[in-house]
């Protein structure tokens, strides 16, 4: 990162903090909840799981309505203090940030996650889509101020960020990316004839899918099944943090535990997408970037290398490869990512 | 005139509208319309020679189904909403006008087997946005946002979000390509088209895809069994 951008970028950020107290009152309106909690005391196993060492719950829930669409926001950090938006992966919900982001609040930010559409704490949305979503992004960022302001993404969260800096550059201050790098998919070793019979047989399986998706619901169980059912897709995480995330991201019902994210979902694309595409659009972002990778294979991970990236860094980005870590960067190695994320965003 | 029969079906949080606008004997013609437009009352002149059933189906967000709020549209989601008609109706023939021929192309790629013919006509929505990606991000809004479920139709987030949507050629070709080889049938998609885009110059390359009037397409669907 060059000095001049640096300067560039703190200029740009003091801006925001001045605007902060002028704009409060314009932004889109911001409604108080409360995530799900009940009257009754926790039992023995649900206490035992939310006390994960490291982990903060946020300090604020605030709900804000984007074209329609209930979408929750969680904070931590004071309310006056500068914002950085950070924005969870597919299948996943912000509750993936509780070791990363208050040590962030920690050292002076005002650090906002939402649940994507369907995810966590946010409506259960009709239709679902990638513009959807940056569509959504933008709300959440209205809703937090009308200037600049840092964004942290990790896996589609962060690919959603590119491409919501992309196309909203005046208001975004840097990027920094948690393995959301794609890189282009290996061809496929199969003749013409049956990668056409692979394709036919997802598609027919995804139709399948919808034809009864009015009527699913999730799966109940308890804190220990909903942890290890999640660990089949996070192998590298510790037992104990699943726990944790499933008295976030799952609610208690009078049959056991189940995930909130809407059972209609699932996981995958379901049409043309190409990760090439945000590959493309890497080299013209214009604010200060910063990606890091975990080299570890992981099931969720898109097994992106430096070399496959660096190539299409933006002038002045980095990338920083975590060796021994998967692809949930910023919950195996909270402390390290939180270290590289305060060198790189500006001095509050 | 009005349809003989409207019926609701339900797709997820979606209800959707498919009206019979004829009896007949055989299988059905199942009538697309293109973006922004909804079902006809009656049948299209160039479909009035088809022997069976002609329903229609208002896709999420037009007609008389039900406006979801937010947006978010895909033609694969549209896609979802034909098989749930299909789920009704059982084995039928398409004709789809604009984004309805897209749209149907892609169900008789992915339900080959179950879709007897599919006749692409020129109509709104029928290019979509960019052929291929990347093109330069941006974020679509619209002025009027939905703000419940009856909501008036079409779905300004439909008209935005399904008027850009990226249709590179290859992935079309993939559902002429399934067509092709799981139909079972010669000529499986027409093209009836006059309107010229690269996935439609893509699809038409294809084996198994022909090019021909309307009329002449749903005599030889009809003639099969």
């Amino acid at each position: 990162m060059s000095k001049i951008r640096f300067l560039n970028h703190v200029h740009k950020f003091s801006t925001v903090k001045a605007s902060l107290k002028r704009c409060l009152n314009c932004f889109l309106p911001r409604i108080t909840y409360d995530p799900g909690v009940t009257n009754s005391p926790d039992d023995a196993e649900t206490a035992a799981a939310k006390a994960f060492t490291g982990a903060r719950r946020p300090d604020r829930h605030t709900m804000i309505n984007s074209w329609g669409v209930s979408l929750a926001c969680h904070e931590w950090g004071e309310l006056d203090a500068p914002p950085v938006l950070m924005a969870h992966g597919g299948f996943d919900f912000s509750g993936t940030f509780h070791l990363l982001a208050p040590l962030l609040a920690d050292a002076g930010w005002r650090v906002i996650a939402w649940d994507q559409r369907g995810h966590g704490d946010s409506e259960h949305a009709t239709l679902y889509s990638w513009d959807a979503d940056v569509r959504d992004a933008l709300a959440v960022l209205d809703s937090i101020t009308i200037g600049t302001c840092p964004v942290i993404g990790h896996s589609k969260g962060g690919n959603l960020m590119m491409q919501l800096a992309d196309a909203q550059p005046h208001r975004i201050s840097c990027l920094i990316n948690l393995d959301g790098l794609p890189s282009k998919w290996p061809s496929p070793d199969t003749s013409d004839h049956e990668r056409t019979l692979m394709l036919a047989e997802e598609l027919a399986s995804r139709l399948d899918y919808r034809r009864g998706a009015s009527s699913k619901i999730r799966r109940p169980g308890t804190i220990d099944e909903l942890a290890q059912r999640r660990a089949v897709m996070n192998p590298r995480l510790n037992i104990e943090w699943l726990k944790y995330l499933v008295t976030v991201g799952a609610r208690q019902d009078e049959d056991g535990w189940r995930w909130k994210i809407d059972p209609s979902l699932r996981l995958g694309g379901f049409g043309p997408w190409r990760p090439e595409w945000a590959l493309q659009r890497m080299p013209s972002l214009s604010m200060p970037f910063l990606g890091v990778l975990g080299l570890e294979p992981d099931a969720m991970s898109w097994g992106t290398k430096p070399h496959d990236v660096i190539p299409y860094l933006p002038p002045g980005g980095r990338i920083e490869a975590l060796a021994e870590t998967g692809h949930f960067v910023h919950a195996e190695r909270p402390v390290e990512v939180s270290e590289l994320i305060l060198d790189f965003l500006p001095t509050i | 005139m009005s349809p003989l029969e409207t019926i609701m079906l339900t797709h997820d949080k979606t209800q959707l509208a498919l009206h019979q606008l004829t009896t007949g004997e055989g299988r059905p013609l199942l009538l697309l319309h293109g973006l922004g437009e909804e079902s006809p009352t009656s049948v299209p002149e160039s479909a009035q020679q088809w022997p069976g059933p002609v329903w229609a189906l208002d896709f999420t967000g037009h007609g008389e189904s039900t406006v979801p709020l937010g947006g978010g549209y895909t033609s694969e989601m549209l896609m979802a909403d034909v098989d749930i008609a299909i789920a009704h109706l059982g084995k039928v023939t398409i004709l789809g006008r604009g984004l309805g021929g897209y749209v149907a192309l892609l169900i008789a790629g992915a339900r080959a087997t179950e879709v007897r013919g599919t006749v692409i006509t020129d109509g709104p929505g029928l290019f979509g946005g960019p052929s291929s990606g990347p093109s330069s991000a941006h974020i679509l809004t619209v002025a009027n946002p939905p703000s419940g479920v009856n909501s008036p139709t079409p779905d300004p987030f439909a008209l935005i979000e399904l008027s850009t949507d990226i249709r590179p050629p290859d992935y079309a070709s993939n559902f002429a390509q399934m067509a092709a080889q799981m139909s079972g049938l010669d000529r499986p998609i027409t093209m009836a088209a006059r309107g010229r885009s690269p996935w439609i110059d893509a699809v038409i390359q294809e084996v198994g895809v022909d090019t021909n009037t309307i009329e002449a397409a749903l005599a030889n669907y009809a003639a099969i069994a």
